[in-house]
């Protein structure tokens, strides 16, 4: 229990410290939000309340901009999350026709995200891990991707 | 030691380069990471003393380096013995690109790779580059290498001259905006110029959602001083002090590059500040209002026009809402006698050049600068080279998401904003993506419909909800009409239709439901979406059922 406190303490503080280094940007709350859901995995209801009271806020405005976005979730998600472009460009090179196996690869292991566009759209079909970028990628390549991501 | 020029562009890293860099480094060879020269079938490219050799992986290393393999032919003998002006087809990749590399026919030699002397080649010699004249040939973030080409040499010039002297040269160059909208920088500067703010802004849209675009990429991440002296020089000319470039969130190389570059060049650009903004996956963002909402810290929905962002943009102030394009052509514009050569680029009223981007199933991809006027067929077929899978081009989505499918009858359309609009097309961003004879238009035109209502801010009805009852339509369409369901046919309601639609009358339905779309959307994501659909319903009935 101690432990989980303190856990709870140093987050709270890793939160104030966030909301300290960006509130005063022209424009904070993307930045700080941002740096939220980098660092916590997610915006839950406690950061978006603490945000909401630093930046002058509704909770309702906060929630409203988490909620917009694609980027920013409510909950986090642990499981590595593959993104798989989908677009017209992707689309012209074949992304469709991976799909099921990149599904059944992932099962509930992997968490497969269609995106629009990654901007490589002459080399599709496309996917990023991270920050690292595959392209060519046909089926094989596609599943031992999904495989390896960890 | 021989020097090896390999891309750090993030295609060229998505296609291996890293791993080839190591390679050589490993084989003592010192290693410069360059742009990318925007030849996308060929990355990873490799230049040794000029030569080309591409798409090369780890295993050819020994047969590209001089004494090592058969390479040797090749690149020992300089540019007389490679193959000058090799056929862009020299790559035996080039029969399977759709294929990742390491599936290729292993036993390759350097020679199979080898595309000659890179400048010299049909994709390069044939394009006129202004905008992209530095791909491939310096290393993005070295301040020598700018200057050494120019750099700074318009901020210099523009920093010299009255601020309304500057606005006069962008207007007279015939410089039009490159996000897609085509109005003209000058006309929209000198707004902002004139506009009455003690606090004015330069904002960079660098929110490239389109699919089939990558140019706004490959310039951040190849030439990101130029965009800055741009942004620096329009700051000069309007009277900001604060600038923000605010990039998709899905572009983390561009943004990386873009921090650094900024830091790099912060003492040439005081007093002007610039600053980058990171996006959060909403593809609306690209639109303007939308774009400064974002940037302010709020839902990313569109505002509605006017008032304009010219007058009241971000924070309330003044400001300059440009495309990445737009702001990187002005260093140039600036150069001495750089607007009258501009001007006396391209067609009627689209002036200069335009960096455009083939993708899709096409054999040769990449960026292809030109001056406005090359017609649709010869950048489909001549430059590119036709379908990457070798099949018969069906169609072309010339403009991202937004923009028509043309038909191969269309391809003597010269590439102009006012050529295509007249032929219910958009050129948009500039991204041209080719499809084969397998796609099915009517999955298209779903498509563009369900993206439209994934995308949409919900701020309009014609976009929120129309978007959505047109994915509805289509599939009714695709699936021969749709019967009365139980409610429907309960005799108390007796408004409600009891026979099943015919496909002429969804079809109406559907045409109508565009023009609402089109005429009643706040932005351009609602209004354009009917061009996909309509085109492909144009052009292909038998595909819609």
């Amino acid at each position: 229990m101690a432990r989980g406190a303190a856990d709870r303490m140093s987050a709270a503080q890793r939160l104030a410290d966030l909301i300290a280094e960006h509130s005063e940007r022209e424009g904070p709350l993307l930045p700080l939000l941002h740096a939220i859901q980098h660092h916590f995995g997610c915006i839950d209801r406690e950061a978006e309340a603490e945000v909401a009271k630093a930046l002058n806020l509704s909770r309702a405005e906060v929630h409203g901009v988490v909620s917009f976005y694609h980027d920013f979730t409510e909950s986090p998600d642990p499981r590595p999350c593959i993104e798989l472009c989908r677009a017209e460009a992707c689309q012209a090179r074949g992304v469709e026709a991976l799909v099921a196996a990149a599904e059944s690869a992932a099962d509930s292991r992997v968490r497969l995200k269609t995106v629009y566009c990654l901007g490589l759209c002459s080399v599709g079909p496309n996917a990023r891990l991270g920050d690292a970028l595959y392209a060519r990628l046909d089926r094989d390549a596609l599943v031992a991707l999904v495989e390896a991501a960890r | 030691m021989t020097v090896v020029r390999i891309s750090d562009d993030a295609l060229a890293l998505a296609c291996g380069a890293d791993a080839v860099a190591a390679a050589f480094a490993a084989a003592g060879c010192t290693v410069e990471r360059v742009s990318s020269w925007g030849m996308h079938w060929l990355e990873p490219l490799v230049e040794i003393d000029g030569i080309g050799w591409g798409p090369v992986t780890p295993a050819d290393v020994p047969q590209i380096l001089p004494g090592t393999g058969r390479g040797t032919a090749a690149a020992g003998s300089g540019g007389g013995g490679a193959p000058q002006g090799a056929s862009p087809d020299g790559s035996p990749q080039a029969d399977s690109p759709l294929h990742h590399p390491a599936d290729g026919p292993p036993p390759r030699t350097g020679e199979d790779l080898c595309i000659g002397t890179i400048a010299d080649h049909p994709f390069i010699a044939r394009q006129q580059r202004l905008t992209f004249a530095r791909a491939g040939r310096t290393r993005p973030l070295s301040l020598d290498d700018y200057a050494a080409t120019g750099g700074w040499v318009g901020l210099d010039r523009a920093r010299s001259m009255a601020p309304a002297d500057v606005v006069a040269e962008v207007t007279a160059s015939g410089l039009r905006g490159r996000g897609g909208a085509g109005f003209p920088a000058g006309i929209k500067w000198r707004t902002v110029a004139e506009a009455a703010g003690a606090r004015k802004y330069v904002v960079c849209n660098a929110d490239e959602g389109d699919s089939g675009t990558f140019a706004d990429r490959m310039l951040m991440e190849g030439d990101p001083f130029q965009l800055i002296e741009g942004m620096a020089i329009a700051a000069h000319a309007v009277g900001a002090g604060q600038g923000y470039i605010y990039v998709r969130s899905e572009y983390p190389h561009a943004i990386a590059k873009l921090h650094a570059a900024i830091d790099l060049a912060a003492a040439r650009l005081a007093p002007f500040r610039l600053e980058v903004r990171v996006g959060a996956g909403a593809y609306v963002c690209g639109e303007e209002t939308a774009l400064l909402n974002s940037i302010e810290g709020k839902r990313g929905e569109v505002r509605a026009k006017p008032p304009l962002p010219a007058l009241e943009g971000l924070f309330g102030c003044p400001t300059v809402v440009n495309n990445v394009l737009t702001l990187a052509a002005v260093p140039h514009i600036l150069t001495p006698g750089g607007a009258s050569l501009y001007d006396s680029l391209g067609i009627a009223r689209s002036k200069g050049t335009m960096p455009i981007q083939l993708a899709g199933n096409i054999r040769h991809g990449g960026l292809f600068e030109t001056a406005f006027g090359v017609t649709l067929g010869e950048l489909v077929n001549d430059i590119g080279g036709g379908t990457a899978s070798g099949r018969p081009v069906k169609a072309v989505q010339v403009g991202g998401p937004l923009g028509a499918y043309t038909h191969p009858g269309q391809f003597s359309l010269p590439f102009g904003y006012e050529e295509f609009a007249a032929a219910d097309a958009l050129i948009g961003h500039g991204g041209v993506v080719v499809f084969d004879d397998t796609v099915d238009m009517g999955g298209m035109a779903r498509f563009a419909m369900a993206f439209c209502a994934a995308e949409s801010c919900g701020k309009c009805t014609p976009c929120r909800i129309g978007s959505t009852r047109g994915v509805e339509t289509i599939d009714r369409i695709r699936a021969g009409g749709r019967a009365a369901d139980a409610v429907e046919a309960l005799p108390q309601m007796h408004n409600a239709r009891k026979d099943r639609r015919s496909r002429e009358e969804n079809l109406a339905l559907l045409e109508d439901l565009c023009e609402t779309m089109k005429g009643a959307s706040l932005c351009a994501l609602g209004g354009f979406t009917p061009y996909p659909v309509l085109s492909a319903l144009q052009h292909w009935p038998e595909d819609f059922g």
